[in-house]
């Protein structure tokens, strides 16, 4: 706690950009007004990406229409990994820096997270009934996308569990820190093991296997599932810090009142 | 005496490269109850004993599926190859959709006597190149690629391919 203080008072000299961008107020000032514009592309690339993909971009060869689902369950398991990987992030900042700000985005990334996965399973197991033959196989890449659903959850859970909010911001950040290592295990789990899910389409180095037809929606739709979540996430911290301002008011008004 | 934050920034290091460590050999070691199916390579050097359940996974090989169908239940034949070794499925019951030469499947059963896999079930195994129909057509015509055989050419010389119009 005592640090704390000490980088309030030196701040402008030794605490850098960090303690800078992560003033609650701040931090308020500056996505307040960006919130309508994030929302706004939200909706418009995530509705291009999507009717783009469904109505305009062809069918696949081989799977016709259900190859579609991609349009969905890509961006969607790639919206749900950034997402973990920054939720370590603002664990890392609170634990080693004791972020205020880190640990507000902490406790609200985790239930748009959970959501996106959820939607990442979801459709993935509609479209292995039909092509696989099989809603659900405990392969490698499906399991290990099954506990990122629940390491969400855990840190959902863990967050909220303690009267002293500080001690379940200490808990959610180790164990979102710990579950950071599932990451790598779900990008390379197609190429170390045989999977019944199939290995990777889109690549960055040599091409990928996919007609651009089909490429440009699906990357458009990623964005928008990008920018959606990152939307969520900022308009979360936004309620949060008001909320916590209104209460410490109503509190300081309380003692007031004899 | 260093600064605490310093402090703590090293021990969350420290603790990650242990974790990192502890995970990837567990990784390692548990890396053959990780994969989810053998390949005929692996089936025909580990030779599992007969009745034991475990999935094989590889291509089914071009010209080998011969369906038989008793009462109204299909019964289908087809090997199974990676490549390099093949081994012989039986399967009583109705295909998924995407079952044709030179897909892959899983297939969930044992070994039966005479070296024949017995299949419960098999699931297809859908591959990760995503292309419309007419240009899987115009690779075909062109001769660079039959789905039969297995997955596709390299990338970059179809994904961008010029489609006439109108085929």
């Amino acid at each position: 706690m005592n640090e704390n203080v000490l980088n309030g008072t030196r701040g402008e000299k030794s605490g850098g950009w960090l303690h800078y961008f992560a003033n609650p107020g701040r931090f308020m000032r500056v996505a307040r007004p960006a919130l309508p514009w994030l929302a706004a592309f939200s909706v418009a690339l995530t509705a291009c990406g999507i009717i783009w993909g469904y109505q305009f971009a062809p069918a696949d060869w081989e799977q016709g229409d259900a190859a579609r689902i991609m349009y969905v369950h890509v961006p969607a398991a790639w919206a749900a990994m950034s997402g973990y990987a920054a939720l370590a992030v603002c664990s890392l900042l609170s634990i080693v820096w004791r972020h205020p700000l880190a640990d507000i985005a902490a406790e609200e990334i985790g239930p748009v997270g959970a959501g996106f996965t959820f939607v990442c399973l979801v459709s993935g197991s509609l479209w292995g009934r039909p092509m696989w033959g099989a809603y659900w196989v405990w392969d490698a890449r499906l399991t290990s996308v099954l506990l990122l659903f629940f390491l969400y959850l855990g840190h959902i859970a863990l967050i909220r569990a303690f009267d002293n909010k500080a001690h379940g911001y200490r808990a959610a950040a180790i164990l979102a820190l710990v579950g950071a290592i599932n990451l790598p295990i779900i990008v390379f789990s197609v190429q170390w093991w045989n999977t019944l899910h199939q290995g990777n389409t889109i690549s960055f180095s040599g091409g990928s296997k996919i007609y651009v037809t089909m490429l440009y929606p699906l990357l458009i739709s990623s964005l928008g599932f990008y920018m959606s979540f990152f939307t969520l996430v900022v308009a979360r911290i936004c309620a949060a810090i008001a909320e916590r301002k209104t209460r410490s008011l109503l509190l300081a008004a309380a003692e007031q009142t004899p | 005496m260093r600064k605490p934050k310093t402090r703590r920034l090293y021990l969350v290091l420290a603790c990650g490269l242990c974790l990192g460590a502890a995970v990837g050999l567990m990784l390692a070691a548990f890396s053959s109850t990780l994969t989810y199916f053998l390949s005929p390579r692996e089936v025909l050097v580990k030779h599992p004993a007969q009745g034991l359940t475990f999935r094989l996974g590889g291509i089914v090989q071009m010209g080998t599926v011969k369906t038989t169908d008793i009462a109204g239940v299909p019964t289908t034949l087809f090997h199974v190859t990676d490549g390099r070794a093949a081994v012989p499925v039986v399967f009583t019951g109705v295909l998924p959709d995407l079952f044709r030469e030179g897909q892959g499947v899983v297939a969930i059963g044992s070994m039966a006597p005479g070296g024949v896999f017995q299949a419960d079930e098999v699931l297809a195994k859908h591959g990760a190149a995503y292309m419309p129909k007419d240009v899987e057509q115009s690779l075909k015509e062109a001769g660079k690629w039959d789905p039969k055989y297995g997955p596709p050419p390299a990338a970059d010389t179809w994904n961008t391919m010029q489609v006439k119009a109108g085929s």
